[in-house]
């Protein structure tokens, strides 16, 4: 439970709940297309009865909530929506990640993805870069290191001798 | 008696005891940043646990969900921030007795109760088991099914105030969890012919968004805070002496904390604010609650940690998580084929027994190192909100990438974590999204099995649990109906919910 002022008041929340209901719409309207109804099985059996009772309850709720978060907007909801906009940049960081896990390996992604982001967030002394790099390595050690994640090695790893090359690809 | 040697042998492995120290230890580290929480740490932790035995995985994973509420405490008292969100109300009276200079006691009165909460739930599932034992396999298809029909419309119904986002968003869950192959007859359910649809959303992926990528990015955007908190001078013991002139009020929220807990989509919050009001209402100083009134903290925190072993009764007895965290606990069972629910009870009560005095020991283990190292846990409050969120970030990357390293299931998640973010601004609740599609594909697959053991609709609730499940929701409805209509006479006032 959680006890707290309603938020339909919230900036953006109206702009929220419009869209959570058009993409509601859209999925009631795919219903037929995207899911099967076998003629002459049981309603409860059907493919259609659980995907038709969540996007209809989506729709439902959606249309009371849109109801309820437009009468109570107000604030800049334009301001709000900045601030969502301004996550997707950590969207990219973190796809640019991933994409650079198979390249440098998982600890020089990982030790150069720290230190970077760090650097972003605005903390540029020598320490703090220091404390970065020591978290990213921490974390190889602990996941990969440790308890043997599967995270395959990089694709610079094959530049290496190969007893090396395996001690890497195992490890880190 | 052969029981619980069976489940002391399972106890009795290394790797185990190792699992439950730092899971303990840990648990307790990660409540103390504000930030974090039990959620964030358990779902990127999820995945790694899934190469280990299934005792020392969830141990791991109970450690954390059991101990991190104690960790809460510290920041709510010294810095009045919650360190889990469950320790809110632990700040009203927490946060003054710090600044009439008296962090010790609280401190110490917070560890008390919570170890008195965590014990006294602990012993009141033990003493329950062969309860549960006998009731579980009166629970079939159809009653399965409405348990967790009452779960989602707890979960919906206990958002006050939010009723209509809460159902909007448990529906979601329960569609995400329709998307890819339909389990019986295979055919495609909302893929739009991609591939990368067929499989549908893996729960994993879903919980790491909503979770831990979510939270990142709330901390990665919102201004860096840092906290500094005064180093706690002299012993904490005190606190048991003091608990027992509170010895009702302890009592009486962990029993709340215990009856919360068994119920599926209530938890902590419902049985804190009872609590509180509770010890309010009796006190003989009711004025000094919101103040620094030792009731009011003690109440708090026996409640809470009265919640975690009591939120594994569902979980075990039936399959049903009642909350997000025992949701992910769930998927740890699936990993290693072992199926909680009733036959789970009759034919594993060893497994469950060991479950129960891990949870024991982690009270144990929990109070000697909160005892011992608080002040050294001050350190990790000081840590930057920033910095914590590149590390997050970085940890998400590995609970995701293990899966089955796949950047689609990275991108799938990072949406997730956009779409959570948008749900923390608006202060949305995230669980009903995660108990949606737990109890989606529970409620699926169990009203197909029953129906087809029915003539008519009246044969569902023709046994006696499956009645009373029936009349329980016709209940709850009733009384959310009953309460909304009071609470409108008044002022005519609309309110959601």
């Amino acid at each position: 439970m959680q006890h707290r002022a309603a938020p339909e008041g919230r900036p953006g929340a109206a702009a929220f709940a419009a869209a959570f209901l058009l993409i509601s719409l859209f999925l009631l309207s795919q219903l037929t297309a995207e899911t099967r109804f076998s003629a002459g099985g049981k309603l409860f059996a059907q493919p259609r009865f659980w995907p038709a009772i969540s996007v209809a309850g989506m729709s439902l709720f959606g249309i009371f909530h849109l109801w309820s978060a437009w009468k109570a907007r107000h604030g800049d909801g334009l301001a709000e929506a900045t601030v969502w906009l301004r996550a997707l940049e950590y969207f990219v960081w973190f796809m640019a990640y991933v994409a650079a896990v198979p390249i440098g390996g998982y600890l020089l992604s990982t030790v150069l993805f720290t230190v970077l982001l760090a650097l972003r967030q605005g903390y540029g002394a020598v320490r703090q870069l220091a404390a970065a790099a020591l978290l990213g390595a921490g974390i190889v050690l602990v996941f990969k290191t440790a308890l043997a994640v599967k995270i395959p090695g990089g694709a610079l790893y094959d530049w290496l001798p190969s007893g090396l090359r395996s001690f890497m690809i195992l490890n880190f | 008696m052969d029981v619980l040697l069976s489940a002391l042998a399972i106890l009795a492995r290394w790797d185990v005891v190792a699992a439950l120290a730092v899971g303990s230890v840990g648990g307790v580290v990660i409540g103390a940043i504000p930030g974090v929480g039990p959620a964030v740490a358990i779902a990127i932790l999820l995945p790694a646990t899934f190469s280990l035995d299934p005792i020392v995985g969830l141990t791991a994973l109970l450690g954390i969900y059991g101990s991190s509420m104690y960790g809460g405490a510290i920041p709510a008292i010294l810095i009045n921030t919650p360190g889990t969100a469950v320790n809110a109300l632990t700040t009203y009276e927490g946060t003054p007795m710090t600044k009439r200079g008296k962090a010790r006691r609280a401190l110490s009165l917070a560890y008390s109760a919570s170890f008195f909460g965590g014990v006294f739930s602990v012993v009141c599932l033990i003493l329950l088991a062969p309860v549960l034992a006998w009731i579980a396999p009166m629970f079939g298809s159809r009653e399965i099914f409405l348990a967790a029909l009452l779960g989602v419309i707890l979960v919906v119904l206990a958002h006050r105030g939010q009723v209509l986002a809460a159902g909007m968003l448990a529906c979601l869950g329960i569609w995400l969890n329709t998307v890819g192959l339909e389990p019986v007859q295979y055919s495609k359910r909302y893929t739009f012919d991609q591939s990368w649809l067929a499989g549908g959303f893996d729960l994993i992926v879903v919980v790491l968004g909503l979770f831990a990528l979510s939270q990142a990015f709330v901390l990665l955007v919102e201004p860096d805070k840092r906290s500094k908190a005064e180093a706690v001078k002299g012993g904490l013991f005190a606190g048991f002496k003091e608990l027992a002139v509170c010895r009702r009020v302890a009592a009486v929220a962990s029993s709340f904390g215990v009856m919360m807990g068994m119920i599926p989509g209530v938890g902590e919050f419902t049985a804190q604010f009872l609590s509180y009001t509770y010890a309010q209402r009796t006190s003989r100083k009711p004025e000094e609650f919101g103040n620094g009134s030792p009731e009011g903290l003690v109440a708090s925190e026996a409640a809470n940690n009265a919640v975690p072993a009591a939120a594994m009764i569902p979980l075990l007895a039936l399959g049903i998580p009642g909350e997000a965290l025992t949701a992910m606990m769930l998927s740890v069972f699936y990993v290693h084929s072992v199926v909680p629910g009733p036959q789970l009870f009759q034919n594993q009560m060893d497994f469950v027994v060991a479950l129960y005095i891990a949870l024991l020991i982690l009270n144990v283990l929990v109070l000697v190192f909160l005892l011992h190292a608080t002040n050294s846990l001050l350190k990790v409050i000081e840590i930057p909100t920033r910095f914590l969120g590149v590390a997050i970030l970085t940890l998400s990357f590995v609970g995701v990438y293990s899966l089955r390293n796949s950047a689609v299931d990275c991108a799938v998640a990072a949406g997730f974590g956009i779409f959570g973010f948008i749900l923390k601004r608006l202060g949305l609740p995230i669980v009903p999204i995660i108990l949606g599609m737990v109890l989606g594909g529970i409620m699926e697959a169990k009203l197909r099995t029953s129906m087809m053991r029915v003539d008519t609709p009246l044969d569902f609730i023709s046994r006696p649990v499956a009645f009373a499940l029936f009349l329980i929701i016709l209940a709850v409805f009733a009384s959310h109906f009953w309460g909304l209509w009071r609470g409108r006479r008044p002022t005519s006032k609309v309110q959601d919910g």
